[in-house]
C-alpha cells in the first residue's frame, strides 16, 4: 500500500516538472499559434549550459547557474523569435513546424558534437538525498517537493502576468485577434519575441530541475517535448492550471505504469494521453469559451 | 470548347507541351531504370534501390503535407509497422515474402484509419506532435513483444531471404525492381489523384478550407483517404526496406529520422510539387555521399539547409525554378485557355 502512495506522490511531483515543460510550449502556442518542435531540445540545451556554467565558474549548486542561465535563455529566445521565427509565421502553419523541427535536429547534433553522447547529470549535493519524513513510514524528497513548489509558483506567476498586467493584456489581445491588436498599437513582432523569451525562462528553470532529478543526454529532447505536449492536451488548451493538472495526471500515469514494468513507464503515459484524447478531445479542463 | 458569355471560346487544360515532352522523357528514363540490373554493379544497384524507396516515402509525405495539409512527424510508425508485419508474416506465419509485402501495406492502410480518427482530433501544429506520440507508442509496444525480439529486435532467417530470388533473378534485382515499382506508383498515383476531382477538392481545401467546405467539399473524408493511402504506401515501403536490411529493431524502425529525411527531401526539392521530391532525393543522396563521414556535422548541415530553405526559398529548389520559368513537368493545375473571337 505504501508503495502505491509513494508512486502517486512521485507522480505528482514528476507531473509538476512536466507542467513546467508544458507552460512555455502552451504560452507560445496561445500567443502565436506556433508549436516549437525544438522545445524539448531547448530544455536539454539549458541543462547542458547549466552544466558548462558550473564547470567554468566552479559554483557547487546548479541553482546558482540560473542567475546567468535565465537572462541568457530569455535573450536567446527573444533573438530567435525576431530573426528566424517571426518571418516564418503566417497563415501557413507548415513553415514554423518545419523550421523548429530543423532547429531540433541542429541542437541535438550540436550537443552530441559538443558534449558527446554520454549521459550527464547536474549534481545537487545534499539536496538530492534530503527528505522530509511523513507518517506511515513514507518520506517526501526535498528536491521533488521544491520542484513542485517552484513549478506551481512559476505557473502562478505566468497566470498573474497574463491576467493582471499590461503585458498580459497585450498577449491575450494578440492571441484573440492578431490584426486588431496590431491596429490598437501592440508591437506584435516584439511581443511575440517577449513571449518566446518568457517561454525560454521556464525552459531554463525546467532544464536545471530536470538535470538534477535525472540523467539526460543530447537526444532526450524529443521525449520531453512529447511530455510537455501531452500535459497541454490532457489539461485542455488555454488553461495554465489545466496544464498543471495535465502534467500531474501524466506523471502519475508514468510512475504507476513503472510499478508494473520499467518498460511500461512511458507507454502507460502515452496510453492515458490517447485515451483522454479519444474520450475528451477538448482536454479535461478546457478554458470556458465566453 | 465552351463559350464564355459570348466573348471568347475557352477550354481548360492541364497538360502542356513541356509536360508531354517530359512524359516521353520519363518513359525513356523508366525503361533505362528497369534495365539497370543488367548494366549496374551490385553496390550501385543497392544505392539505386535506396534512392527509389526514399523517393517513394518522401513523395508520400509530400502528398500528405504539401497537398492535404496534414503535417505528420509520425510516418516512421508506418515504416516500422511495415517492417514488423513483414517479419511476423514470413517468420511466424510462414508466408511468402511477396504476399507479406502486400499484407504489410494493407495493415498500414488499415491502422491509418483509427490513427486518423485519433490524430485528426488535434488541430494544426499540435496534430504534428500527436502523430509523433502515436509513432512512439508503436515503438514502445513493439519493444514489449517478446516473440519479435522485444527491444533488441529480430533477424530474418536465411530461408526467407533466399525465397526472394525469382528463378534467375537475384535477390538484389528483385528488391531493386520492387523499390522502383513503389517509387513509380507513388508518383503515378499521386499524379492521378491530383488531376482527379478529389485533387481539385484537395487544392481547394489547401487554399481555403472554410470556403471549400461551404462549396460542398467533404474535407474530413478526403483527408482520411489521403492518410490511409499514404499509410498503405509508406508501410509497403517499410516492409521492402526491412526485407532488404534483414534485421528489424524498434529503435531503428520507428526512428524519427525516417520522417526527418522525408521532410528534408521534400523541403529542399519543393513542397507541393510532384517534381520536388525527385530533385530533393537527388540532393539528399549527393549530400550524403560527400558529407555522411562528418557524423553529427552532417545532420547539423542537413538541418541548417532545411531551415534556410524554409526561410529564404519556401517553395524549394524545384518550386522556385518552376515559378520563375512557369514550367511544370507533371502539371496538376488547371489552366484556362481563352481564344478571342
Amino acid at each position: 500500500m505504501t508503495g502505491w502512495i509513494d508512486s502517486i506522490l512521485q507522480g505528482i511531483m514528476l507531473g509538476a516538472l512536466y507542467a513546467l515543460f508544458a507552460a512555455g510550449l502552451s504560452l507560445v502556442f496561445g500567443v502565436m499559434r506556433m508549436v516549437n518542435v525544438a522545445h524539448g531540445d531547448m530544455i536539454v540545451l539549458s541543462a547542458f549550459v547549466a552544466l558548462w556554467l558550473q564547470r567554468i565558474t566552479g559554483v557547487t549548486s546548479p541553482f546558482l547557474t540560473l542567475i546567468l542561465l535565465v537572462p541568457l535563455m530569455f535573450l536567446g529566445g527573444y533573438l530567435l523569435q525576431r530573426t528566424i521565427l517571426n518571418p516564418a509565421l503566417g497563415e501557413d502553419i507548415l513553415r514554423p513546424v518545419l523550421i523548429t523541427f530543423g532547429l531540433s535536429v541542429i541542437i541535438q547534433n550540436g550537443l552530441l558534437q559538443a558534449f558527446t553522447a554520454d549521459s550527464q547529470k547536474l549534481h545537487g549535493g545534499r539536496l538530492e538525498v534530503a527528505s522530509i519524513p511523513l507518517p506511515g513510514g513514507l518520506a517526501i524528497g526535498t528536491l521533488p517537493l521544491l520542484t513542485l513548489a517552484v513549478s506551481s509558483a512559476l505557473i502562478g506567476l505566468l497566470q498573474w502576468t497574463l491576467y493582471r498586467t499590461r503585458l498580459g493584456r497585450a498577449l491575450r489581445a494578440t492571441s484573440d485577434d492578431l490584426s486588431t491588436a496590431g491596429l490598437m498599437g501592440v508591437n506584435t513582432p516584439h511581443l511575440f519575441a517577449v513571449a518566446t523569451g518568457i517561454a525560454m525562462v521556464t525552459v531554463a528553470v525546467a532544464g536545471v530541475f530536470t538535470g538534477i532529478r535525472a540523467s539526460f543526454d543530447a537526444v532526450s529532447g524529443p521525449d520531453w517535448l512529447i511530455f510537455a505536449f501531452e500535459a497541454v492536451i490532457i489539461g485542455g488548451l488555454g488553461s495554465l492550471w489545466g496544464t498543471l493538472a495535465g502534467g500531474v495526471i501524466l506523471g502519475m500515469a508514468q510512475t504507476i505504469g513503472a510499478r508494473f514494468s520499467p518498460g511500461w513507464q512511458l507507454l502507460s503515459g502515452h496510453i492515458v494521453f490517447l485515451a483522454i484524447l479519444i474520450l475528451w478531445p477538448q482536454g479535461l479542463f478546457p478554458r470556458r469559451t465566453e | 470548347m465552351s463559350t464564355l458569355a459570348g466573348q471568347a471560346t475557352f477550354r481548360v487544360e492541364q497538360s502542356s507541351r513541356v509536360s508531354r515532352i517530359a512524359g516521353a522523357g520519363a518513359a525513356l528514363l523508366v525503361l533505362a531504370m528497369l534495365s539497370a540490373p543488367a548494366w549496374v554493379d551490385r553496390g550501385h544497384l543497392s544505392l539505386l534501390m535506396e534512392f527509389f524507396y526514399f523517393l517513394a516515402i518522401a513523395q508520400m509525405w509530400n502528398l500528405l503535407a504539401g497537398f492535404a495539409g496534414i503535417i505528420s512527424l509520425g510516418q516512421q510508425a508506418f515504416i516500422g509497422l511495415g517492417g514488423y508485419v513483414l517479419f511476423f508474416a514470413t517468420m511466424q506465419m510462414q508466408w511468402n515474402p511477396f504476399a507479406a509485402l502486400l499484407i504489410a501495406g494493407l495493415v498500414g492502410g488499415m491502422i491509418a484509419i483509427p490513427g486518423a480518427l485519433v490524430v485528426f482530433r488535434l488541430q494544426g501544429a499540435y496534430r504534428a506532435i500527436g502523430t509523433w506520440v502515436v509513432a512512439e507508442t508503436f515503438k514502445l509496444v513493439f519493444s514489449e513483444i517478446k516473440s519479435l525480439g522485444a527491444g533488441s529486435g529480430v533477424s530474418l532467417p536465411a530461408s526467407v531471404a533466399r525465397a526472394v530470388n525469382i528463378g534467375p533473378l537475384s535477390r538484389d534485382t528483385v528488391l531493386y525492381s520492387i523499390a522502383l515499382l513503389i517509387a513509380l506508383l507513388s508518383i503515378v498515383c499521386s499524379y492521378a489523384l491530383l488531376r482527379s476531382q478529389a485533387g481539385l477538392a484537395l487544392k481547394a481545401i489547401r487554399d481555403n478550407e472554410a470556403t471549400a467546405r461551404s462549396a460542398g467539399v467533404n474535407s474530413f473524408r478526403i483527408k482520411l483517404i489521403v492518410f490511409v493511402a499514404t499509410g498503405f504506401g509508406t508501410a509497403l515501403a517499410g516492409a521492402l526496406i526491412y526485407l532488404s536490411k534483414l534485421r528489424v529493431s524498434p529503435a531503428a524502425a520507428f526512428d524519427i529520422n525516417w520522417t526527418s529525411y522525408m521532410i528534408f527531401i521534400v523541403v529542399i526539392g519543393g513542397i507541393g510539387t510532384l517534381e520536388g521530391p525527385i530533385v530533393g532525393t537527388l540532393v539528399f543522396f549527393l549530400l550524403r555521399q560527400y558529407l555522411s563521414d562528418l557524423g553529427s556535422w552532417y545532420l547539423i548541415i542537413l538541418g541548417a539547409v532545411a531551415v534556410v530553405t524554409m526561410l529564404r526559398m519556401p517553395s524549394g529548389l524545384w518550386g522556385t525554378f518552376a515559378k520563375s520559368r512557369n514550367v511544370s513537368l507533371f502539371p496538376t493545375r488547371r489552366r484556362l485557355i481563352l481564344k478571342p473571337k
